[in-house]
Parts: structure tokens; sequence; C-alpha cells
């Protein structure tokens, strides 16, 4: 348990915390190097399929970031971001996974320090969380679905 | 004479629906003239696992397996079958999915014991008596199968030809799939057989069919909180239904007597995971944070039917 270093993904808006992300870099602002950010186009795009995916593919933590309410590039992605990640949270205690794992926060691109901090406060939790357990748990496959 | 087509029914771990809506679908079924029913157990004949083991290999052209896999002779039929079948078909939402019983995946298999055997209002267990695979009874030896206690979908024990959704299929379905049997064939091996569209393109309630913008959900309700209007969309209304992501081969009946439906049709084309989709499409619909909240127990609501097809395959811990 020593040596473990938690996986945490973290899915950014292209248009507010990526650019965030990318200011926090230029100003050398540090956060732990345990996040691991993708970019995507609005965080109304991330559907829950993709984050559950990610715990399963060993994520520890999972972090949605999107644009401040009312700034989506979209008009609304981030408000119904907002509403899954509410509803996903619920979901993923009653399947047995912490709701903590799962976080959430709205940072601008001019919010480099924020994003930094908020980052290092996430690897904090999920530290003091512990691995996740359902990785590698033997149950199947998505596929078995059939499509 | 062309050679007849044979066919063949196992029922594992479901509640015999499936086929009782082979029965109803009696006309296609009976079509006795093209079609040899070679084995149609237990709901039917009383035949055995031998009879089914006696079968040559390959010489079923279609097997129906409804049903889930949890218990070990449930599994071994399903090899069984599979090895009997040309195209196999996991028929109804249990084969396909887990459906109902895949609900028990929210639970360890130390709990559904305890339950049962233990913790029922009307259990009398003073001598703490569980299921035992074998055990002695005078000169006897008797056998039970052993509970997996994880409700496995069909594909997850052997490879599936083709899925079949409903709990259980309408049997008009299953009496249009024997005549496509019967007249075009049996298809390659692909996916589910359905058209591929929404229980919501079926339904008349639809606001879009209408020319009408969708609604935002404003309020969150139950069927016990009263009747809906018979007119307007049940999500509109606040009712949870899953239209938009099942597969409406049914042809909408839930919502054409009042019943949200509850997703037992399996998940349209391109749909991973059922119970996420669901998060994800209902939660858009609704006004606000605060209606999230009031959702009763969303994790059995969206995997009613499909938990153990689904990313989790079962209770984390």
């Amino acid at each position: 348990m020593g040596d473990w270093k938690p996986k945490i993904v973290v899915f950014a808006c292209n248009w507010c915390s990526y650019q965030g992300a990318d200011l926090a870099g230029n100003l050398r602002y540090e956060y732990p190097s345990s996040i691991n950010i993708i970019r995507v186009p609005c965080s109304g795009r991330v559907e829950p399929e993709f984050i559950v995916t990610a715990f399963k593919n060993g994520a520890d933590g999972v972090f949605v970031s999107g644009c401040r309410p009312g700034d989506c590039h979209y008009k609304e992605g981030n408000h119904k971001a907002a509403l899954r990640f509410h509803l996903l949270k619920r979901v993923l205690a009653d399947v047995g996974i912490e709701s903590e794992r799962l976080g959430m926060a709205w940072i601008s691109g001019s919010e480099g320090k924020r994003f930094a901090e908020i980052m290092t406060e996430f690897d904090k939790t999920i530290r003091e969380l512990g691995p996740n357990t359902i990785k590698g748990s033997p149950s199947h496959s998505p596929e078995v679905s059939g499509w | 004479m062309p050679e007849k087509l044979k066919i063949a029914f196992f029922l594992g771990g479901g509640c015999g629906g499936c086929d009782m809506a082979a029965m109803d679908a009696a006309q296609a079924i009976l079509d006795l003239q093209r079609l040899e029913i070679a084995f149609w157990s237990p709901i039917v004949t009383d035949n055995k696992y031998e009879d089914l083991d006696a079968i040559p290999d390959g010489a079923i052209d279609v097997g129906f397996y409804s049903g889930m896999v949890q218990l070990s002779d449930q599994e071994l039929a399903a090899k069984t079958m599979r090895r009997k079948c040309k195209t196999l078909i996991a028929y109804g939402t249990c084969a396909a999915l887990g459906g109902i019983p895949g609900l028990g995946n929210f639970h360890t298999r130390k709990e559904i014991l305890h339950t049962v055997y233990f913790d029922t209002c009307s259990t009398e267990n003073p001598a703490g008596i569980t299921p035992q695979t074998e055990c002695a009874e005078g000169e006897c030896e008797l056998t039970l199968p052993e509970f997996y206690g994880e409700v496995r979908p069909l594909k997850a024990v052997v490879e599936v030809d083709h899925f079949l959704g409903g709990c259980p299929p309408h049997y008009s379905l299953v009496a249009q799939i024997i005549r496509n049997i019967l007249e075009k064939g049996l298809e390659p091996p692909g996916p589910w057989i359905t058209e591929g569209k929404t229980v919501c393109e079926a339904c008349a309630r639809n606001p879009v069919a209408k020319g009408e913008q969708r609604k935002v959900v404003g309020a969150v309700k139950r069927l016990t909180d009263g009747i809906p209007d018979g007119e307007q969309c049940l999500l509109e209304q606040g009712y949870f239904c899953l239209g938009p992501l099942t597969q409406g081969s049914c042809g909408g009946l839930c919502p054409r007597v009042n019943v949200p439906c509850a997703g037992c049709g399996g998940p349209i084309p391109g749909v991973r995971d059922f119970g996420l989709r669901a998060v994800s499409a209902v939660a858009s619909l609704l006004e606000n944070e605060e209606l999230v909240a009031q959702i009763p127990g969303p994790a059995k609501l969206f995997y009613r039917y499909t938990l153990p097809a689904s990313i989790f395959g079962k209770k984390v811990k």
C-alpha cells in the first residue's frame, strides 16, 4: 500500500477547464502527477458510460470539469453534465463504489491556480479512499449486452 | 419434401413466461409440416438433461434458451444447448441481459442465502440448514446443483448468435421470427433481432410525433401518486419511462395502457450499458438538481433488467 499511487482521470472541457489546466502549466503551478487529463468538447459530452469504463479500467478517481454555470460554449452542456453527475453519484453508491471517487467542478480558463488547487485536493481525497475495488473484479465485459 | 426445421426450447433460470409467449405463438409453432420441435423442456415435456445430451451435436437448427444462468446445471445445459444447436438465440431479457433475477447481483451470495434460509418472517430453520450440493440420505446420495450467487446472461457462458428482448417477448414477435426463419432461412449471426427503433417511435404520446417540443421534467412522480394523463408523454409528466432507449419491437404496449416503459426490450443499437445511458437520458431531461434526489432507488430503477450485462456486472462489494 505504501507504494500505491492513485490513477485519476480528468475530463476537462475544451473551452474552459482545459484552458485552465494549460494556464496552470504556463504559470508553473504544481499539481499531483496522478492526474491524467482528457480533453473533451464539453462536459455535457461525458457520458456516464465513459466514467464507469474509466473506473472499470483502473481509474481510482474520475473528475469532470467544465465551464462555470451560464458560460457553457454550447449554452447548457454543463447544466446537463451536473444533472447526470448527481444522478450517477447515487447510482455509484448503490452499486458499491464510493461516490466521492467521482468529482466535479466548474473551472474557467483564467483559473489556473484554482485548477491546481482542486486537483491537489481531489488527489488527497482519493489517496484517503485507497485503491478502487471495481478494477479487475471478475464481472463480465460490456460486450455481453450483445451490441 | 424438404427437411423440417428443427427447433428446441430450454428454460434456464427464468419464470417460464418466454415459453408461454412461444405457446401463444401456437399457429407458427405448430406448423408441423415444416417444423419439428426437437426438445422443449421443462415447460412442455418432462425430458431431462440426458435426453438433451443424447441429441447429436449440431442436429438442432435453432435453439431458444430462456432464463439466466445462476446454477451449475443451468451452465451445463447452456453449454449443451450450444453444442446441439446450429443457431442459439438468447430468448427473452433474462437470457439476453440477466433480467429481473439479475437484481440479485445487487446482493452477495451470502446475503441471498441468509435472507432466504434465515431472515424472512416465514422461515423456520432452527438447525440452520442451507442447501448442500451433496448429502447422504440413508443409502441414497442426493445431489443439488451449485448456487453460484451471481446471475450471468447467456453470453457470459456461451457464444450467442442472436438476442431477443422482452419480458416476455410479445407472442406476435415470436411468431414473426419463426415464420421469417421458415420462409427466408436462417440469418447470419448478428446481434439483436429487432427493428432497432425505440419504444418512443411506436408510442402515440411522443411529443415529437405530434409536432411539439419536448418539455423539461418539472416533477418526479411514481405510479402510486395518481393516474397519469392518458395523452401526454409519461416522461414529461414526471413518470420514469425508459422508452427513449428501449427497443420498441413490442409496439409500445405499456405506455399505451398508462404504464411507463421499464426497459424490458433491451437497449437500442449503440447502447453498451442500459442503466448508465438511462442515467444520462433521464437526468438531462430534469429541470433542476433537487429533482435528482427525489428519484426513488435509481440503480434498481435503471438496472431493473440489465445489471448482469452492465459494465459493473454486479455490486462491487
